[in-house]
């Protein structure tokens, strides 16, 4: 086991994009059990700085394998997918659309009950999205088409997260 | 030091050796000491068998000071040397604190934290909190007649990095080495969970005298999950207090112009408060101004005037909530943590937003004290439980100052911590040579609405196009809360780095000559102490190291083993010794030769949580 082995491996989970969410739980707080600094507290500064390194690195492994879309970027480029996600902005050009449509549905809602009803299609989208990056990971073995969906859930996140403070804006 | 515990997580290397660790709640109107004795833990007595010490410390003519109980009494006729709720200035700057024009102290604004004008000259919160956390050491070393060996400190889960530092370097003032500082709501969770061996999702609510936290946690066999944490830094009880003397005084008429009449109102509400826990109505009595303001309180009266308040805290709360994507039914129990909650309209209001009746029977005001007692006890290597771990968040976001003053977040808010991030910047002028980094703290998109940490530039950038450098910005926040952050240019391999120390100004050697002037010590029993304290921790690293080897040694082979047997007879030929720094020279050396081997059994550690689980690849 070494701090540079692939997240998965770590957790002893198969290199898959399923997840069980509380068997990834377990495992984490196992392995924090056994890495933490306060396990190795009365040990000294050298066994701190050791503890200290994989701790760390455990906590980085568990929070990209629990965020599906983050999981779901990182195994597309395991998987060898370019990512890089300022040069690349590849999309399904079905979804370029539906982005355009999301944008002026928001600039032109003009109540809580039309943000939320668009926060409601955005949402259906972003599962079908999901079980998509699953099948391309899981099923198809499609490094190219996953890393596509994921540039396409970035673009969701980013616009949940507007929506989100439209309805502050308007009170909600 | 490089050995680890792996084996057998449960048993110390030396029960013999048990060493005294204390956990302490610094509090804002009141502190407390706990520690586990004889396998309970518990908060230790005064000389009078009281449990509690009011948070204040009066400067007196002459030199002396007064801590606790009888400074308190002098408050409202020494107001101005009287220190009350100094956790409120805890590495905070005069523009933090906003209600400084009602305090009776004379301010003085210093760069990062503001002091206090005293007749015995200028104190900063660190000193006066480092005078209350003394006593509190004087206490348990005269219990237990013995020194103590290490400290854990709560602090509110909504301290932010320079809080977090000021309380440290307070500790470090007044002698005592601080294992680690624990949030407030972590600690009442421990002693809750441990009491009643509860499982699932609680809540922490905690009102303090001048802080509130809100905290959810969950909780799984012995591993304490901070899911996420909020408050109000500036909001406790003496908010209250104040709420209702200036109800009082408004209705009276009248206003309370100086130092000594304003305390006295404070000191008026807060009697008045209190009474009303157990009565409906109270009197409120205070002189100002030469004259008697009186009134009888309705407890109606009373839960009006702080219903603001009140509101604050459950907004906080519904926010956390949302913060952590969890419903309000969905947690299993909601805990009440600090004085402040023995008011019956925060009672009443917990439960209604919960839906259910809060969790009140260990005492509020000792429940932080003893979690931080058994957590100190689980650090200093006695537990007999290995299950106890604390896995804590940060509470505010973390970031950096980019173009136009807009803040790029490298941490969020509820990561759970040790945790390293990094990010890449990059020049944009061509033949920049050197960056300058900003480090804030806070939830606030511009760089004016957030906490400023700490500056410092990176230098010697080779002269580049502007875009073709890569600086890497690493942040990383230590099981304390604390940062430390480093920048690097990727190409050349120029680096920079700083420990965030908060600029108000304690640096290391600051605190080394505070120390040195016999703050908290005799000057001559400080080298016996220290050639004790190194020859325990020499004894402590030699049993640790032969434990590992018998349980591990297989893991080396004969030149590695050879080589630290042969750095354990030296190390325990110089404990021999009354040299404490050649000792100490032994022990890093043993440190530094195991350290190999301490990963290998990390790794083998490793193995043995995953041994049993694998499934196989797909």
């Amino acid at each position: 086991m070494k701090l540079t082995d692939d997240d998965f491996t770590l957790f002893g989970l198969p290199q898959r994009f399923a997840m069980d969410g509380a068997q990834l739980d377990e495992r984490w707080r196992a392995l924090q059990g056994q890495v933490h600094p306060d396990r190795h507290a009365s040990q000294g500064p050298a066994a701190q700085r050791v503890a200290m390194q994989w701790s760390v690195r455990i906590n980085e492994a568990y929070r990209r394998l629990k965020d599906p879309l983050a999981r779901g970027a990182y195994l597309a480029g395991l998987r060898g997918a370019q990512l890089d996600l300022h040069a690349n902005t590849a999309m399904p050009a079905d979804f370029l659309v539906q982005q355009l449509q999301w944008r002026e549905a928001l600039d032109e809602a003009a109540d809580v009950a039309a943000v939320e009803a668009l926060g409601r299609d955005v949402e259906q989208h972003r599962r079908e999205l999901f079980a998509e990056l699953e099948s391309a990971l899981d099923d198809r073995g499609d490094a190219r088409d996953a890393a596509s969906r994921v540039r396409a859930l970035m673009f969701v996140a980013r616009f949940r997260e507007d929506i989100d403070r439209r309805l502050e804006a308007l009170g909600a | 030091m490089a050995l680890l515990q792996i084996s057998e997580p449960g048993t110390s290397p030396d029960p013999h050796q048990r060493r005294v660790a204390i956990g302490i709640d610094l509090g804002t109107t009141h502190s407390l000491v706990a520690a586990v004795r004889h396998g309970l833990p518990g908060c230790l007595p005064d000389a009078q068998g009281r449990v509690l010490l009011p948070s204040v410390v009066r400067y007196l003519d002459g030199g002396g000071r007064q801590i606790g109980y009888v400074a308190r009494e002098a408050q409202a006729e020494d107001a101005a040397n009287t220190i009350v709720s100094v956790k409120r200035f805890m590495g905070r700057r005069l523009a933090d604190i906003v209600d400084a024009h009602k305090l009776p102290y004379h301010f003085v604004d210093q760069p990062g934290m503001v002091a206090i004008e005293t007749r015995q000259g200028l104190k900063t919160p660190v000193e006066v909190s480092a005078e209350i956390l003394a006593t509190l050491r004087f206490r348990a070393e005269d219990t237990f007649a013995d020194d103590v060996h290490g400290a854990v400190i709560t602090v509110p889960a909504y301290f932010d990095d320079a809080q977090r530092q000021a309380t440290k370097d307070a500790a470090r003032l007044a002698g005592l080495d601080v294992m680690r500082l624990i949030n407030e709501p972590t600690a009442a969770a421990v002693a809750y969970g441990l009491d009643k061996g509860s499982e699932g999702l609680y809540a922490v609510y905690d009102l303090g005298g001048g802080t509130f936290d809100i905290s959810l946690l969950r909780l799984n066999r012995g591993v304490f999950e901070v899911v996420a944490t909020g408050g109000d830094a500036a909001l406790g009880g003496d908010d209250f207090d104040a709420a209702l003397a200036a109800w009082v005084l408004h209705e009276a008429g009248v206003a309370a112009a100086s130092p000594r009449d304003r305390r006295a109102v404070l000191v008026a509400a807060r009697a008045t408060k209190e009474a009303l826990t157990d009565a409906a109505q109270a009197r409120f009595a205070a002189v100002v101004d030469g004259r008697l303001v009186e009134r009888l309180v309705s407890r109606t009266d009373f839960d009006e005037q702080t219903r603001p308040l009140l509101t604050r805290t459950l907004s906080a709360a519904r926010k956390v909530l949302r913060d952590a994507g969890i419903t309000r039914d969905e947690v299993n129990g909601v805990v009440l943590v600090g004085g402040s909650t023995r008011m019956p309209c925060v009672r009443t209001a917990v439960g209604e937003f919960f839906g259910r009746a809060p969790l009140t029977d260990v005492d509020p005001d000792e429940v932080v004290a003893i979690g931080a007692a058994i957590q100190a006890n689980a650090l200093a290597g006695n537990s007999t439980d290995g299950e106890l771990l604390l896995l804590d968040v940060i509470p505010l976001s973390l970031g950096l100052e980019t173009m136009g003053g807009i803040v790029e977040r490298i941490v969020e808010r509820n990561t759970t911590i040790p945790v390293a991030k990094a990010q890449d910047f990059t020049t944009f002028k061509d033949g920049q040579t050197a960056m300058a980094i900003h480090v804030v703290q806070g939830e606030r998109d511009l760089v004016a609405d957030c906490r400023s940490l700490a500056r410092f530039e990176l230098r010697g950038i080779p002269p580049m196009s502007a875009g073709a450098a890569r600086i890497r910005v690493t942040f990383q926040v230590d099981a304390d809360g604390l940062l430390s952050v480093t920048a690097r240019e990727q190409v050349s391999g120029v680096e920079a780095a700083v420990t965030v120390k908060p600029s108000y100004g304690l640096a290391d050697d600051e605190v080394a000559r505070m120390l040195q002037e016999g703050f908290a010590h005799a000057e001559s029993d400080m080298a016996a102490r220290a050639l004790r304290q190194s020859r325990v921790e020499a004894e402590r690293m030699i049993l640790a190291t032969e434990a590992a080897l018998a349980a591990d040694g297989e893991l080396l082979d004969a030149a590695e083993r050879d080589a630290i047997t042969s750095l354990i007879v030296q190390t325990r030929a110089a404990a021999q010794g009354d040299d404490h720094r050649s000792i100490d020279a032994r022990v890093e050396a043993l440190a530094h030769g195991t350290e190999n081997f301490a990963a290998l059994r990390m790794n083998r550690g490793i193995r043995a949580a995953l041994a049993g689980r694998r499934v196989d690849e797909v």
